[in-house]
């Protein structure tokens, strides 16, 4: 693992979290026809280089030092916050992402921005640049531990073993029409990577994808094979049958396009969503399929995206 | 919100799993397909659906399903219990249709896997 993979967790953060989870929810607020005066105690006491201006719910400006200073020069101080503050305010909302909030601070160079809710318009909170950090370091501290366990043990695996190159091969039996057992080999694989360590996120991707490979191979062949490769830095999953084939892997490929009969869809399945599963949840999906010989579906999973 | 608190919103009863009843569940899923839980679920959710077959279990385990729950009174086999026994997931049941189940739960503050964090 190298510096990168720390930074890379930082960047991922920024997009999962939400402004509306790092900002400052207690926010000081003047009203339009406060004297601009009375913002120099504010100011003071609450350390603030600038404030949101709010009638009722609604934000209608923001009022900052530099214009606090102005009106001092013009000897306004009692003149009414309204006259004083601008009106176009730049805003974030509490559901983008932290990241959209980096850009605006990069942007702008603006000290704060106001927080509203997209539904109500209302203002909900306030952020600062001490806020992300803040959130961001918050939400690293949690997540720290768990996700270094997860990226030693299983990268654990392959300091310990010796060799120009090392790939952990586990293989499935996959029988056609057994329903009963329909699912059991994804099933067997995700334990296996939940034992090794491997990230929930990564175990999950994998879980989605085999499940519905394995279906396809129950559903339409007679018998198949699911290889799991495990290597260093990703899982490739084959998934085999000597089964009819695929006609048009083009159609087959369109999401709701199905060739599953009745009985599959009672399942559950069978809605020609399988293959676009498999796609969404994978890195890279390759599948080649001869009419009359089989199919051979391969899905790889990077692990440190 | 915990599944003894689901179990009452919707005149349910517990089919397997009644020791799990102070568990969490974070949001909800509605779907008798499979292929769109697997696509849509987030972990930790609760699955509602009018299917009882075994697929149904193994879904719920792929995607880390809390638990399920079976609307219009449909009783799963045995089968399928048995699994859900074996995966520790505890299965509901209530008489309530899929839409009238759902509708309860999200009335009473149950969020769907679009809006839950």
């Amino acid at each position: 693992m190298g510096k990168d993979d720390g930074f890379g967790r930082v960047q991922e953060l920024s997009y999962e979290l939400k402004v509306g989870e790092v900002m400052t929810t207690t926010v000081i607020t003047v009203a339009p026809d406060n004297r601009v005066g009375d913002l120099r105690e504010l100011f003071r006491a609450n350390k603030m280089s600038g404030t949101p201006v709010v009638a009722g719910d609604r934000l209608v400006g923001i009022i900052s030092i530099e214009d606090f200073i102005k009106c001092l020069a013009d000897g306004e101080m009692d003149c009414p916050v309204r006259m004083r503050m601008t009106e176009k305010v730049e805003v974030l909302y509490a559901d983008e992402p932290v990241v959209h909030a980096i850009h605006k601070f990069d942007r702008r160079g603006f000290g704060r921005f106001p927080v509203l809710d997209r539904k109500t318009g209302h203002l909900v909170g306030i952020l600062s640049k001490g806020d992300i950090i803040k959130g961001l370091l918050k939400k690293l501290e949690i997540d720290y531990h768990e996700e270094e366990i997860h990226h030693y043990r299983a990268s654990h695996i392959f300091e310990d073993i010796l060799a120009d190159k090392t790939a952990i091969r586990l293989k499935y039996d996959v029988r056609g029409k057994d329903f009963e057992n329909a699912g059991a080999s994804a099933s067997a694989l995700k334990k296996t990577l939940s034992r090794l360590g491997f990230h929930p996120q990564v175990i999950r991707r994998v879980a989605i994808a085999t499940y519905e490979a394995e279906m396809n191979i129950v559903v339409f062949t007679p018998k198949g094979q699911m290889l799991a490769d495990i290597h260093p830095d990703h899982i490739e999953v084959k998934a085999v049958d000597k089964g009819p084939g695929i006609p048009d892997i083009e159609r087959a490929l369109v999401p709701g396009f199905s060739t599953a009969p009745e009985w599959v869809r009672e399942l559950g399945f069978g809605a020609g969503m399988g293959l676009s599963n498999i796609q969404k949840s994978s890195d890279k999906m390759v599948l080649k399929s001869k009419v009359g010989k089989g199919t051979d579906l391969r899905m790889t999973f990077f692990l440190y995206r | 919100m915990k599944l003894e608190e689901v179990r009452r919103i919707l005149d349910g009863e517990v089919v397997s799993g009644s020791k799990s009843l102070d568990i969490e569940v974070a949001m909800a899923c509605g779907a008798d397909l499979m292929s769109d839980v697997l696509a849509f679920i987030k972990q930790d959710a609760l699955l509602i659906t009018g299917l009882t077959n075994p697929q149904v279990v193994r879904t719920a385990e792929m995607v880390d399903v809390k638990a399920i729950c079976f609307v219009r009174g449909k009783r799963p086999g045995q089968e399928t219990i048995t699994m859900a026994q074996k995966k520790s997931i505890p299965l509901l049941l209530t008489h309530l249709p899929m839409f009238e189940a759902c509708g309860r739960l999200y009335k009473n503050g149950l969020p769907g896997c679009s809006e839950a964090e």
